[in-house]
């Protein structure tokens, strides 16, 4: 008699390869993204070192040349984190809007055409974006800022000082707001989708309307994915860097007036001073370019945790 | 017997009979519009538009396109709330404005695209032609006209540039996506996570890197291949993400039956998973092409630009598309301007030509590509069946 067939569930040896191959490479994805932080920290340490890091997140101007450099992220940051959000409060409630006509009131065949052109919106290249921003929505939007710090100035963050309305954070953010429409959009529609049917038809049943069943059934399902999504259109309009750069003209003032001329981001202002600023300037660019590595890592990482959280297990 | 036979549900009294017959149930419509409902509408617009128009306009100055779209639609939600619950109560007016709400951020958005490409259009066609496509700026100077040079140059180096980018990122891209669907293991979710991150990641972040390594660290100098390498880092996430996301809707039945038939696990993978997935793998690269084509920021911390072509990717800078329109839109010369637009509406035709195939791609069966690329195979396949 034969003996039976060993059946093992070992790996063949060219399977073995296979997976180590394979596994290589996403670890080499891994590899890559501290390689990023590693060799950012590394050319940038003579700027840190210059005058200490917490002196480089604290001080407001870039001085890099001559025989007193003065240098930090305070003003660059604390406007990049102003024109990110005044894209999230111009550019979310218009997604999620969106999203909400796509998935609850657009007839079968418009929501297929919606889709397209708002993944075209995503594709188009953020320097046309600058150019359009720059060109036909600005001027349109000075009025407007006019209109808002002449009428609403009791509100301090439309009050100004100067009468120059142009190249403001105000502009940059609505601008950068239109751009992070398709990522939030994506994400809403994705979560409103995923709303449980029952309920949703159990409201309808008993009579609801089409808003009644938005705000008991979809929006509380959806609140929480809702949050990361915005956290993720939060990191984006963060990075956002040619637009920025081609609408703002930097500045180093730390101040609440939005709608008046300067601030600049930091990944606008990188592009803008690139090259310029001797030795210890590019040390500080590339100082500045961690500091924005980081801030939009720990933004998207906690938008990434929240959504597959709260998409719960549909996404292995 | 047979009169026992008798189709008695008919004879047997109903609940109601001799009553008004019951209503025949219709199903609820839940998005019913009716002439009133046009009729409310636009006369709260009307009424909305003439309302900003004398008191924004005439009385406080409001001034510009956008604050007049801005107030008319916040003054229409008022009126049209208040007109609907006058006529149909409070819960249909509730209902009524949330529509008219997500309509209007709808809407906003195709404007917004609409008004992006058609501006776009209007700026730059004039000087698109035959030469614009085939010359360079060599040589060219402030006080010639903008028809004077092209932009061959700028192009040339873009789809160098792309194309050597997604020779390296797809292939990694679309490797870390097999990982992530078909191999996994205890690093899995890392490796998710850091793509996740990845795909975040501020353009001129990436080129910042590549300038570090490549630049100041191997002195290996401006080129076209350094902003590949940093358009690359761009590619990589995007396409594992949708690569990873089409390689989980193919069957777990067909890589049953693959190693069934005693495959190999790479074998199933390449000659199972992979041909099946084709369709949307190859959707997945163009979209990810699509975007990083339009990317300038990590371009101008690698490649420096260039006003003469230069062929070579892998010697001396070169142009791109978009850091062509970057920095030929800050010039004070209005020529080159004019080239920024005309060089931009270029750049977004590429774009729209790569998110075309894409659609075209999505919309295909799977295998219909592997049809396309291997006829003759196909063809045979056929007689055998």
């Amino acid at each position: 008699m034969s003996t039976p067939r060993v059946v093992t569930t070992d790996h063949l040896f060219e399977d073995r390869l296979y997976r180590a191959g394979v596994k290589s490479v996403g670890i080499g994805t891994f590899v890559l993204l501290v390689a990023i932080g590693a060799f950012l920290l590394l050319k940038s340490w003579p700027a840190f070192a210059r005058h200490g890091v917490i002196s480089f997140l604290t001080t407001t101007g870039f001085t890099t040349l001559g025989h007193h450099p003065s240098f930090g992220v305070a003003a660059l940051l604390y406007w990049s984190v102003v024109i990110a959000v005044v894209a999230v409060v111009v550019g979310v409630p218009v997604a999620v809007g969106t999203a909400l006509f796509i998935s609850e009131f657009a007839p079968r065949r418009l929501r297929a055409v919606l889709v397209t052109l708002i993944d075209m919106l995503a594709v188009v290249p953020s320097v046309i974006f600058g150019l359009w921003g720059f060109y036909m929505l600005q001027p349109n939007l000075v009025g407007f800022a006019r209109f808002l710090s002449v009428h609403l100035s009791f509100i301090p963050v439309f009050s100004v000082h100067s009468s120059v309305y142009s190249s403001s954070a105000f502009i940059a953010g609505v601008l950068v707001g239109i751009m992070i429409v398709p990522i939030v959009c994506s994400v809403a529609r994705e979560i409103f989708s995923l709303a449980p049917l029952g309920e949703r038809e159990g409201a309808l049943a008993l009579g609801a309307t089409k808003a009644t069943v938005i705000r008991s059934v979809v929006m509380p399902f959806a609140r929480r994915g809702l949050a990361g999504s915005v956290m993720l259109g939060l990191g984006r309009a963060l990075g956002e860097t040619v637009a920025v750069a081609i609408i703002v003209s930097p500045s180093f003032i730390i101040s609440p007036h939005i709608l008046q001329q300067g601030g600049a981001s930091i990944a606008a202002f990188i592009a803008l001073r690139f090259g310029t600023g001797g030795q210890l300037g590019s040390a500080a660019l590339l100082g500045a370019g961690l500091v924005l590595f980081v801030f939009t890592l720990v933004v998207n990482l906690g938008a990434s945790v929240i959504v597959n959280r709260s998409v719960g297990g549909r996404r292995a | 017997m047979s009169s026992t036979v008798v189709p008695a549900a008919t004879e047997t009294p109903r609940l109601g009979e001799g009553g008004p017959t019951p209503r025949a149930l219709r199903r609820r419509s839940v998005r019913h519009f009716t002439a009133t409902d046009a009729l409310v509408l636009a006369g709260s617009l009307g009424a909305s538009a003439s309302l900003v128009w004398v008191v924004f306009y005439q009385l406080t100055f409001l001034a510009g396109a956008a604050g007049y779209v801005v107030c008319t639609l916040a003054v229409f939600l008022a009126i049209y709330y208040v007109a609907n619950r006058h006529l149909f109560g409070r819960m249909a007016a509730a209902d009524r404005v949330v529509a008219a709400l997500a309509t209007m951020a709808a809407a906003g958005v195709v404007t917004a695209l609409a008004l992006v490409v058609a501006w776009l259009v209007a700026h730059g066609y004039h000087l698109v032609s035959v030469t614009f496509l085939t010359r360079d700026q060599k040589g060219v100077l402030n006080t010639q006209p903008a028809s004077a040079g092209g932009i061959s140059h700028a192009i040339v180096g873009s789809l160098e540039e792309v194309g050597l980018a997604t020779l390296i990122g797809a292939p990694a891209g679309v490797v870390t996506a097999v990982f992530l669907s078909e191999v996994g293991g205890r690093i899995t979710g890392l490796v998710r996570t850091v793509v996740t991150a990845m795909s975040g990641l501020p353009p001129i972040v990436a080129g910042l890197f590549i300038y570090v390594v490549l630049i100041t660290e191997l002195h290996y100098g401006f080129r076209g291949f350094a902003g590949s390498l940093a358009l690359a880092i761009m590619i990589l996430p995007n396409v594992t993400r949708t690569t990873e996301e089409v390689l989980s809707v193919v069957h777990e039945s067909l890589r049953e039956a693959s190693m069934a038939l005693g495959a190999p696990a790479w074998r199933t993978v390449w000659s199972v998973v992979i041909p099946t997935a084709r369709t949307g793998i190859v959707t997945a690269l163009l979209l990810g092409i699509a975007r990083v084509v339009g990317e300038a920021a990590p371009l101008i911390v690698t490649i420096f630009g260039s006003p003469a072509m230069n062929a070579n990717p892998f010697s001396g800078p070169q142009e791109a598309l978009p850091l062509f329109v970057f920095d030929y839109r800050s010039s004070s010369v209005a020529a080159d301007i004019e080239r920024a637009f005309s060089a931009g509406l270029v750049l977004v035709a590429l774009v729209a030509v790569l998110f075309l195939l894409a659609r075209i791609f999505s919309a295909m069966k799977p295998g219909t590509v592997g049809r396309l690329l291997r006829p003759s195979r196909h063809r045979r396949q056929e007689a055998l069946s």
